[in-house]
């Protein structure tokens, strides 16, 4: 039997997911991706081979994605992170019309029709300003660790406006807060809250339509979930694997590719 | 008759002329700057070529110069020359780079820059008449602000003459245009030849026939150009060399061999995998890098909506009437210039008309940071078209000159999702079919 596999190179980690022919996931890996892009994919890819006990030779076809999807040498095609995330989602979540993926230092706001299909799609622009970093460039002026962010912000009374739009001034604007004597974890809200916001722009330019999937690392943050299913009045999908979503979307690619039923994206030759 | 032609003669032609047209062009501007002779500054929505050359003034575009920077790969160092001076970095980088080669003393990549005797502005857009005020400013030159009565009906403006309100509005450009050839007479120390006039007229009917034609012929499968960066160079030839025989015997040539390459199915590409529009001005600081994200994946510009606004109005193929040209142009000029206007403000009716006749796949729009004149609106423009017509669309942003804000990498990301979405929708399509 052949196993697919889908490695997801983001700009803080690299996921890697192997699937069986049923599209169930035998094994899974996350680790930071670094400053070598190449090395963090072949570790992360031979991660998942000996977590799900398969060896490398009964992969049969490997999708790479993500920012570093090129550096995925070992990989038979690439694909952009914006399909395999709808992919993904709409495989874990058939409903799934609309995507919210929120990584390192990308959000991204994705509409799918019911197959699958990107209808639209719209990303942060040029700056990290509503993404994953603006949470770590919070974290690290407030010397809280990154996991446990999002917990002190629901404990929050009155969320502070956090105005600025770039993530290195919002370090300087969550010290003056603390200098003027406001609590951790209502500034934190406010940090939350201006991701969400920028995160709602996004959502409202591709046209919000439920079921909206969450993906992406930042799914691991409950107050970030929290914030977003109050300002869409709706609850999100969210699941343990959604951070694995992009990784996910590649295997089931490359299952595609294996049983060549389904040839959804095409193979772009020659072009890096 | 195509097949009477020695296609491998002709095939890349157009490429080749133009790249030599442009060169003779700059080098013929460097003369004019070391003798001082007189010439013009205009801009291409509304440059009335046709009187200046009839005054044997030479014209300057400065939109082009600037352009030209960018593609060169210098831009930068004149922004930066402007942004040193004062400007913002958010200011427009046409106007900018100009100030940086006027702030050098002409000295341009392409040759040398002749100070302005003339500027001709439109109001066309708001920034020329700004632009037009550093030059008054930095040379004092004589100033003429054409102003044309705007109109703007969706491309769908009546200009029949018997319409006593367009008739009037012909008029007072008439008036204007009489104005100019009196500005020119004083500068030029020369007499008005209005036969002069006529041939000047006579050769841009000719190149707008043609240019017309052009449009029509990427109909064909696969396109015989790209409208993108092949397209880039047909429209500053259009707007270089009208008016004279060299801009009419390009164009008529061109579409010789845009014709030859239809007829002989001859593409761009080994393989034209998806027809798209695009919608915009161009990424010239990466240009063949732009066009490369497209074509890589087999992607074609068959048409644009830049070959239309920044043709001058030469793109919808109105002919002069020579039995009365000053009357003439002043119509050809109001209704080139309102043309332009609904070409860069009501696209959305034209790109939805024009997805049938030109197969096309996909639109790409690229608004563009430093030109709130042709980006303002496309956000919404796209919204209307995608109502309208089940048609895949691209909405990327970077800028015409500023490499700072254009990521390429990001650039890519979404250029690459957008083809993927098209494979997906193609193969979708052919399983329900």
């Amino acid at each position: 039997m052949a196993y697919a596999a889908g490695v997801d190179v983001g700009s803080t980690q690299t996921k890697a997911i192997v699937i069986d022919e049923h599209g169930k996931i035998v094994g899974r890996s996350l680790i930071d991706t670094g400053s070598n892009v190449v090395t963090a994919a072949e570790k992360s890819f031979l991660a998942a081979l000996e977590a799900g006990g398969i060896a490398e030779s009964e992969v049969g076809y490997i999708v790479g994605t993500g920012y570093g999807r090129y550096k995925v040498t070992f990989g038979d095609t690439q694909i952009t992170e914006i399909s395999c995330h709808a992919r993904g989602a709409t495989h874990m979540f058939p409903g799934t019309r609309t995507v919210l993926d929120m990584g390192g230092q990308d959000t991204k706001a994705i509409r799918v029709q019911p197959n699958g299909e990107v209808v639209d799609f719209c990303m942060n622009d040029k700056c990290a300003a509503g993404t994953g970093r603006f949470l770590q460039a919070a974290a690290v002026a407030l010397e809280i660790p990154l996991p446990e962010l999002g917990l002190t912000a629901l404990r929050a009374e009155k969320a502070v406006p956090i105005s600025t739009t770039c993530t290195v001034f919002a370090e300087s604007e969550v010290l003056s807060w603390l200098g003027k004597g406001k609590k951790i974890e209502d500034i934190l809200l406010g940090v939350h809250k201006s991701i969400g916001t920028r995160s709602m722009a996004l959502l409202r330019r591709v046209g919000i339509e439920p079921e909206v999937t969450f993906t992406g690392g930042v799914t691991k943050n409950q107050g970030m979930v929290a914030v977003m299913n109050e300002m869409l009045g709706l609850k999100m999908n969210v699941s343990e694997e959604s951070h694995m979503m992009g990784a996910l979307g590649a295997a089931l690619f490359a299952l595609d590719r294996i049983k060549g039923s389904r040839e959804p994206v095409a193979v772009k030759e020659g072009a890096r | 008759m195509p097949d009477k032609i020695d296609g491998q003669s002709i095939i890349g032609r157009g490429n080749a002329e133009g790249g030599r047209l442009f060169r003779e062009w700059f080098a013929t501007l460097t003369g004019a700057a070391e003798r001082g002779e007189p010439t013009a500054y205009v801009f291409v929505m509304g440059s009335i070529a046709e009187i200046l050359r009839a005054f044997d003034m030479h014209l300057v575009f400065p939109e082009i110069n600037s352009l030209q920077t960018a593609v060169r790969r210098v831009a930068h160092e004149y922004l930066n020359t402007a942004e040193d001076y004062g400007y913002s970095p958010d200011i427009c980088g046409y106007v900018k780079a100009d100030v940086g080669v006027q702030l050098r003393g002409g000295a341009h990549p392409m040759g040398k820059i002749p100070k302005p005797s003339l500027a001709i502005l439109t109001n066309a857009c708001n920034t020329y008449l700004k632009w037009g005020e550093i030059w008054e400013r930095m040379y004092q030159p004589r100033v003429f602000a054409l102003d044309t009565p705007g109109s703007r009906s969706a491309r769908t403006q009546n200009w029949d003459a018997r319409n006593p309100d367009f008739e009037h509005d012909r008029q007072y450009v008439e008036y204007q245009l009489r104005e100019l050839i009196t500005v020119c007479e004083e500068i030029t120390s020369k007499k008005f030849d209005i036969d002069r006039l006529r041939e000047t007229m006579h050769y841009t009917n000719q190149m707008t026939a043609a240019y017309e034609r052009l449009l029509e012929v990427n109909k064909a499968i696969p396109a015989p150009y790209n409208a993108l960066n092949e397209g880039t160079i047909y429209l500053g030839v259009a707007n270089a060399l009208r008016g004279t025989a060299e801009g009419a015997k390009y164009f008529q040539d061109l579409v010789e061999e845009m014709e030859y390459k239809a007829a002989h199915q001859i593409g761009t590409l080994p393989q034209e995998k998806y027809r798209l529009t695009f919608v915009g001005v161009p990424c010239y600081p990466i240009f063949r890098r732009f066009y490369e994200l497209f074509s890589e994946w087999g992607g074609t510009f068959v048409n644009s909506t830049y070959l239309n606004f920044a043709s001058g109005g030469t793109d919808w193929g109105f002919q002069y009437d020579l039995h009365r040209p000053l009357e003439s142009l002043a119509e050809g000029t109001l209704m080139g210039l309102r043309h332009a206007m609904d070409a860069m403000f009501f696209q959305n009716q034209w790109l939805v008309d024009s997805i049938e006749p030109y197969h096309i796949d996909g639109i790409v729009y690229h608004p563009i940071k430093s030109c709130r004149t042709v980006s303002t609106g496309l956000a919404d423009n796209r919204r209307a078209v995608m109502e309208a017509h089940d048609v895949a669309t691209l909405f990327i942003e970077s800028d015409m000159m500023d490499k700072r804000v254009v990521s390429e990498a990001q650039m890519k990301n979404r250029i690459d999702a957008f083809f993927e979405g098209l494979a997906t929708r193609r193969l979708h399509a052919q399983a329900t079919a």
